[in-house]
């Protein structure tokens, strides 16, 4: 099993590596000077001519990737013009509002999808299942920032529930934090439920053709226990994976939920960065979710040791 | 010259016939095409819709609510009186028109991106899949693409080329392009096992004809599915680029600029975000409906699985 996790754990290099030539290539291809382009609009000649020398751009482009790739290593994302500071410091303060966003979202759409696929599958063809199948479509096709401004009209200006915008830190109090977080999650998890509750319904509705789910209700177990025990347990691989997959989905929603909602994390940022043409900014937060995304989806790799023991490597 | 590639045409031919057929008589693709035949009618015909040049504005216009008439300047100067059906936004835009002509746009992009990111896929995963020195390599870089988020690309390369039909179009199929390139990579592997294939290249028939000739047309009926679903998020990722400031420039209308403007005044003026809003949603659905029926009709094995 050693053996797997480090080739799993090796597999997992040639991707980063080639995620990290990709966004090194993104400013060297494009017309003009990368460093007046990372040094921004307002940059002096001489700022400009530093960041050419810390960079080598006047080197080779495999020198230049190489030297890149050291400051990589080291924690150095570069300098942002626009905010003034360190990306990675940059990234460290707006964590803790993003990642709060993001593990809420993901709790209360494995909350809700999970038990619905399973549902729809144990009555596969009803009008549960099919209102289930017509709710996934629509999750996929109403735009995160409507879904949005239709909550917000809602629960926070029509019926005043909850506060329209912000974000309080968890130092702030548990109640404040948690009542902004509380309409951003919901919206981000529509989308992300009707994925999960889909592929859950899918493996479900797989598993129960078998025969040990013939066997188990032969023996005379309840049927929760069955869709339980046996049919959702069997299932476990394909949910676990579209979830790692999903998150690709969900830092692009954080994007925009965080703008809709005014809340100051990594999405914003990459908005802002973006707005302000702040490069050394907008390559670090791609670096950044790449590098979440590689590794939530090594993890759901691992994880299928132990979700089904029949796999042995 | 090649009989072999003649029979497998006709036998083409024939299933494509009962193909048709059997979409046709899908409910969701007669849902879905209805909605989306009216829709490009309103893109086509949007000037003969009771609109006015959607980039026309008039200050004493500002902020009307749906339903009221005002005035606004046309080009030359004149002044004619205008019934603002959806309202007016804050420099006095007519929103029922902007919304209109913003049917051309999505729709527009929605076609373009999943065509151009059909083509880089079909002529990647037919070299990955044909090609075995070039599959490795291939595949790795498009591991790499897929693990950035696909919206991230999207922003970084308009931020980079600014904002245009063309740049948006392009930034928004390239993340597209690893997901079909996979597709077609997978089929042509099991396709190049089939006996008309073999049959093909004991006959001495040069590679190139091999993929286009006999691989590709069958690859055809799982990428239409395909195609359909990258142009319902085509759409929607051109308007969450608008909204989000970094898409097309703001004057040009678009679902995502209207609501983009719409939003500083949401709390007075919520019609600004929720009738494109509705449109937006209303085109995607329609856009996937339409997938899941030719998905049920065109590729059950697909349909098996999901």
């Amino acid at each position: 099993m050693l053996n797997f996790i480090a080739r799993r754990v090796l597999a997992t290099v040639p991707v980063l590596v080639i995620v990290a030539v990709l966004v090194f290539l993104l400013l060297r291809l494009t017309p003009g000077d990368p460093a007046a382009i990372l040094a921004g609009d307002a940059a002096s000649t001489d700022q400009i001519a530093q960041i050419r020398s810390s960079l080598g751009l006047d080197r080779p482009i495999p020198v230049q990737f190489g030297i890149w790739v050291g400051h990589l290593a080291t924690g150095d994302l570069g300098e942002s013009f626009y905010y003034k500071q360190s990306v990675t410091s940059l990234i460290g303060q707006r964590l803790e509002p993003t990642l709060s966003l993001a593990l809420m979202t993901i709790v209360i759409a494995v909350l809700v999808s999970v038990p619905l696929g399973v549902i729809a599958a144990w009555r596969f063809g009803g009008w549960f299942d099919r209102a289930l199948m017509g709710f996934s479509v629509m999750g996929f096709s109403i735009p995160v920032f409507v879904l949005a401004y239709i909550l917000i009209w809602i629960v926070s200006v029509k019926l005043g529930w909850l506060p329209v915008q912000g974000y309080k830190r968890l130092a702030d109090g548990f109640w404040p934090y948690l009542q902004h977080l509380i309409l951003p999650s919901i919206t981000l998890s529509v989308i992300f439920i009707a994925l999960i509750a889909r592929v859950t319904r899918a493996s479900v509705l797989e598993a129960l053709g078998e025969d040990y789910i013939r066997t188990a209700r032969a023996k005379g177990l309840r049927e929760a226990q069955v869709l339980i025990r046996h049919a959702l347990a069997n299932a476990a691989v394909p949910i676990v994976t579209v979830i790692g997959i999903g998150i690709a989905l969900l830092i692009g929603g954080v994007v925009v939920t965080e703008t809709v909602y005014a809340i100051p994390g990594l999405g914003r940022l990459t908005v802002d960065a973006v707005l302000a043409r702040d490069f050394p900014t907008i390559q670090g937060v791609i670096l950044f979710f790449s590098l979440v995304y590689v590794g939530v989806n090594l993890a759901v790799d691992l994880s299928y040791v132990f979700l089904d023991p029949r796999i042995r490597y | 010259m090649d009989p072999n590639a003649q029979s497998v045409e006709a036998a083409n031919v024939a299933s494509h016939e009962s193909a048709w057929r059997r979409v046709r008589r899908n409910w969701s693709v007669r849902l879905g095409g209805v909605v989306l035949a009216l829709l490009v009618l309103v893109a086509v015909a949007a000037p003969l819709l009771g609109t006015v040049d959607p980039t026309l504005f008039d200050a004493a216009s500002r902020d009307l609510v749906p339903g009221k008439t005002g005035e606004i300047t046309t080009l030359d100067g004149d002044y004619i009186k205008h019934k603002f059906l959806f309202g007016s936004d804050s420099f006095g835009r007519d929103i029922y028109s902007r919304v209109m002509y913003g049917t051309r746009v999505s729709l527009m992009v929605g076609l373009l991106a999943a065509l151009l990111s059909l083509a880089f896929g079909i002529v990647c995963g037919l070299s990955a899949g044909y090609l075995r020195w070039l599959d490795g390599i291939l595949m790795r870089f498009m591991d790499g693409l897929m693990a950035i988020p696909a919206i991230l690309i999207a922003i970084a390369l308009v931020a980079l080329w600014r904002g245009s039909l063309v740049t948006v179009v392009v930034a928004i199929a390239i993340p597209e392009i690893p997901r079909v390139t996979r597709l077609v990579r997978s089929l042509v592997l099991s396709i190049r096992e089939e006996p008309y294939v073999e049959a093909a290249v004991a006959l001495g028939t040069p590679t190139w004809k091999i993929m286009f000739g006999h691989i590709l047309p069958n690859t055809i009926a799982p990428l239409v599915v395909q195609g359909t679903y990258i142009c319902a998020s085509a759409i929607l990722v051109e308007a969450i680029l608008s909204f989000l400031g970094v898409g097309l420039p703001p004057d040009i209308p678009t679902w995502g600029n209207i609501m983009a403007e719409g939003r500083r005044q949401f709390i007075e003026f919520p019609h600004n975000i929720f009738i494109p809003g509705v449109f937006l949603a209303v085109t995607v659905l329609a856009v996937n409906i339409l997938g899941d029926g030719l998905r049920d009709t065109l590729d059950p094995k697909m349909a098996k699985r999901v």
